[in-house]
């Protein structure tokens, strides 16, 4: 309908009565009062702080110095594309993200699996797992710097009393990338944990007991009817890891520093390192905006599941 | 999907639905038990893994310094002190509040504020998007939650240029309102999945006894919400406690610092006192875990943003 003049038999059926109409205004309205103010919060400290890094990412802008900033076009994104350095810290990313969310998959699903399995103290064995993941992680980056310290560490000490000799957990460069995936993992495996059990306890029990009356065997049930139900949800549990692993700082910044030498140097630590070490704030945004790109297709996949396991 | 926190957690009193489940017929005997057995070990080794560090944070926080340096590791039979916590709120030389309590209460401040105008506005909100049909109303919500997940040390970049220009760098409204704004996309997807439960008749009822909509969703609704807006207010508050990469970016004086970079600042020096970081650390944890209890039942609701429910 183009205009509500040319037609007005239609316009007129279309025309609510005049209280309904108010009504619907109202409502409307208030739809508008209820989402403006959170949606401004949102535009002002995220999509504005968003579009002013898009805008310094075209420029040679530095913090640090008072002249304007002049533009360079694609410049930056070219550095940053073409940057080796930049190639072996996203080497780096995806070492730590695959295998840290894959081992925290694994061992996740496991202990949910055992748990679940289990009659009795489950509510308290769940409740002590999920332990790790509530602490900040500033709290888990000292505590693991302390324990995997060389000399006094109880790591080591551990390790010596099995008559294991001494690593250098975090100042060797192939074990701080181990050791920095080994905390991540100790953090996050109660969360995959968490929603495998939620998946398996949701798994309905007449599934079993026809597969028992089958004569099913356990290596049948179990990857015909628990993995089968759980994945879904487990496939959600480890995109969300991803992401959240993708974007780690805090756990870096605080247990290695992203060394030694640059051996744990993920993305995000080489932006902060770039923005405000290097004070090349072109550059970092530059960078940045290629990691949102990365992180908000990475969100895409994990909503485009959500709907369809909603769906399902 | 049929899925229930409550199943997956239960709270102490719960008695597993599936308790008194009958065996499985057929296969059972020595093998049933030896694999029992089994899976009962390498569950006990697997908590007491995941346990240990926090059982060994504990232990190092009430340890004489000399204790805490001990090699090997001292795990039992050693001078039970309190001396680390003390010097946690007190400061050195015995005189006034120490710097790291200055800091607890500051991240009460940030945290507590910050979650409540998360909650005031996306409460409203996350109803709004429950009860009506707005136009791209996926998009919208899809938008929220990307926000949600910025990297936190891109998005510092340009809201340190930002607060610099309009003089909030180093103060704690700055650190509220960006937590705020990190929570409320929680808050409205989190809550969204609660107002969806309610059912909208409810309203419809309240209207036709002559309530306006607005009256509908604060007498009718809105009481029912109670719950989950504490659970979600209680996630919100974690997430703030919790937070790092602002703080540290955002703030640099002792007055104004939250805990988790003051705590990080501990380990500055050539030396560091592992005991007082214990012990700090272990204050720091306590509330959380504390609340997390609090809010167990809603806790894959929480940990995913809400957007994984039932």
């Amino acid at each position: 309908m183009t205009t509500t003049t040319s037609s007005p038999v239609r316009a007129a059926a279309a025309a609510p009565p005049a209280p309904g109409r108010r009504r619907r205004l109202s409502d409307r309205g208030l739809a508008v009062a209820f989402i403006s103010p959170a949606l401004l919060l949102l535009l002002t400290m995220s999509v504005f702080p968003l579009l002013w890094s898009l805008w310094l990412s075209f420029t040679d802008y530095s913090a640090t110095r008072d002249t304007p900033a002049s533009f360079v076009g694609f410049a930056n994104y070219a550095d940053v594309l073409t940057s080796s350095q930049v190639h072996q810290r996203a080497l780096t990313t995806l070492l730590y993200v695959v295998g840290a969310v894959a081992l925290q998959t694994v061992l996740g699903f496991t202990i949910a699996y055992l748990i679940s399995r289990r009659t009795r103290g489950r509510g308290l064995l769940t409740t002590l797992f999920l332990v790790p993941m509530m602490l900040s992680p500033v709290v888990v980056g000292l505590f693991w710097r302390f324990m995997l310290d060389t000399q006094f560490g109880v790591v080591n000490s551990l390790l010596g009393s099995v008559g294991l000799g001494q690593v250098e957990w975090l100042t060797r460069q192939r074990t701080a990338l181990l050791s920095l995936i080994v905390v991540d993992t100790w953090q996050w495996t109660p969360f995959i944990m968490l929603i495998a059990l939620a998946g398996l306890t949701a798994v309905p029990r007449y599934l079993y007991e026809a597969a028992s009356i089958d004569r099913a065997s356990e290596w049948f049930r179990f990857r015909s009817i628990t993995l089968p139900l759980v994945w879904p949800l487990l496939l959600i549990a480890v995109m969300f890891r991803a992401i959240e692993a993708f974007r780690l700082f805090d756990l870096v910044y605080i247990l290695t520093n992203g060394g030694p030498g640059v051996s744990t140097e993920t993305l995000s630590f080489h932006v902060y390192k770039v923005a405000f070490l290097g004070f090349d704030t072109g550059l970092a945004s530059a960078y940045g905006i290629l990691m949102v790109l990365v992180v908000i297709a990475l969100a895409q996949l994990y909503l485009r599941y959500l709907e369809k396991l909603k769906e399902g | 999907m049929a899925l229930t926190v409550d199943q997956a957690v239960p709270g102490p009193d719960d008695r597993p639905a599936t308790a008194a489940a009958p065996p499985v017929p057929g296969r059972t005997g020595r093998s049933g038990r030896g694999r029992r057995l089994l899976e009962t070990a390498l569950l006990v080794v697997l908590a007491v893994v995941m346990l240990f560090p926090v059982l060994w944070m504990l232990e190092t926080s009430i340890k004489e310094n000399r204790d805490v340096y001990a090699v090997p590791a001292q795990f039992i039979g050693f001078d039970v002190t309190l001396d680390h916590y003390r010097d946690v709120f007190v400061a050195r030389g015995g005189e006034g509040r120490s710097d790291l309590s200055t800091a607890f209460v500051n991240s009460v401040v940030v945290a507590g504020l910050s979650t409540l105008l998360a909650t005031l506005l996306g409460v409203p909100a996350a109803w709004a998007y429950s009860r009506f049909g707005l136009r791209a109303k996926k998009d919208q919500l899809f938008f929220i939650l990307s926000t949600r997940f910025m990297p936190p040390v891109v998005v510092v970049i340009p809201i340190f240029l930002m607060y610099r220009e309009l003089g909030l760098i180093d103060t704690e409204l700055g650190l509220i309102l960006i937590y705020a704004a990190f929570n409320v996309p929680f808050t409205i997807w989190m809550m969204k999945g609660f107002v969806d439960e309610v059912p909208a008749e409810y309203e419809d009822a309240a209207m036709l006894d002559g309530y306006t909509r607005l009256q509908a969703f604060w007498k009718v609704t809105l009481p029912l919400l109670v719950p989950g807006i504490a659970a979600t207010a209680v996630f919100a508050l974690i997430f703030s406690w919790n937070e790092f990469v602002f703080a540290i970016f955002l703030t640099s004086s002792q007055e104004v610092r939250t805990a988790p970079p003051a705590i990080a600042g501990l380990i500055g020096g050539t030396t560091v006192d592992w005991g007082l970081v214990a012990a700090s650390a272990v204050v720091f944890a306590a509330p959380v875990l504390l609340f997390a209890w609090l809010v167990r039942k809603h806790l894959v609701a929480g940990v995913t943003l809400g957007a994984v429910r039932r």
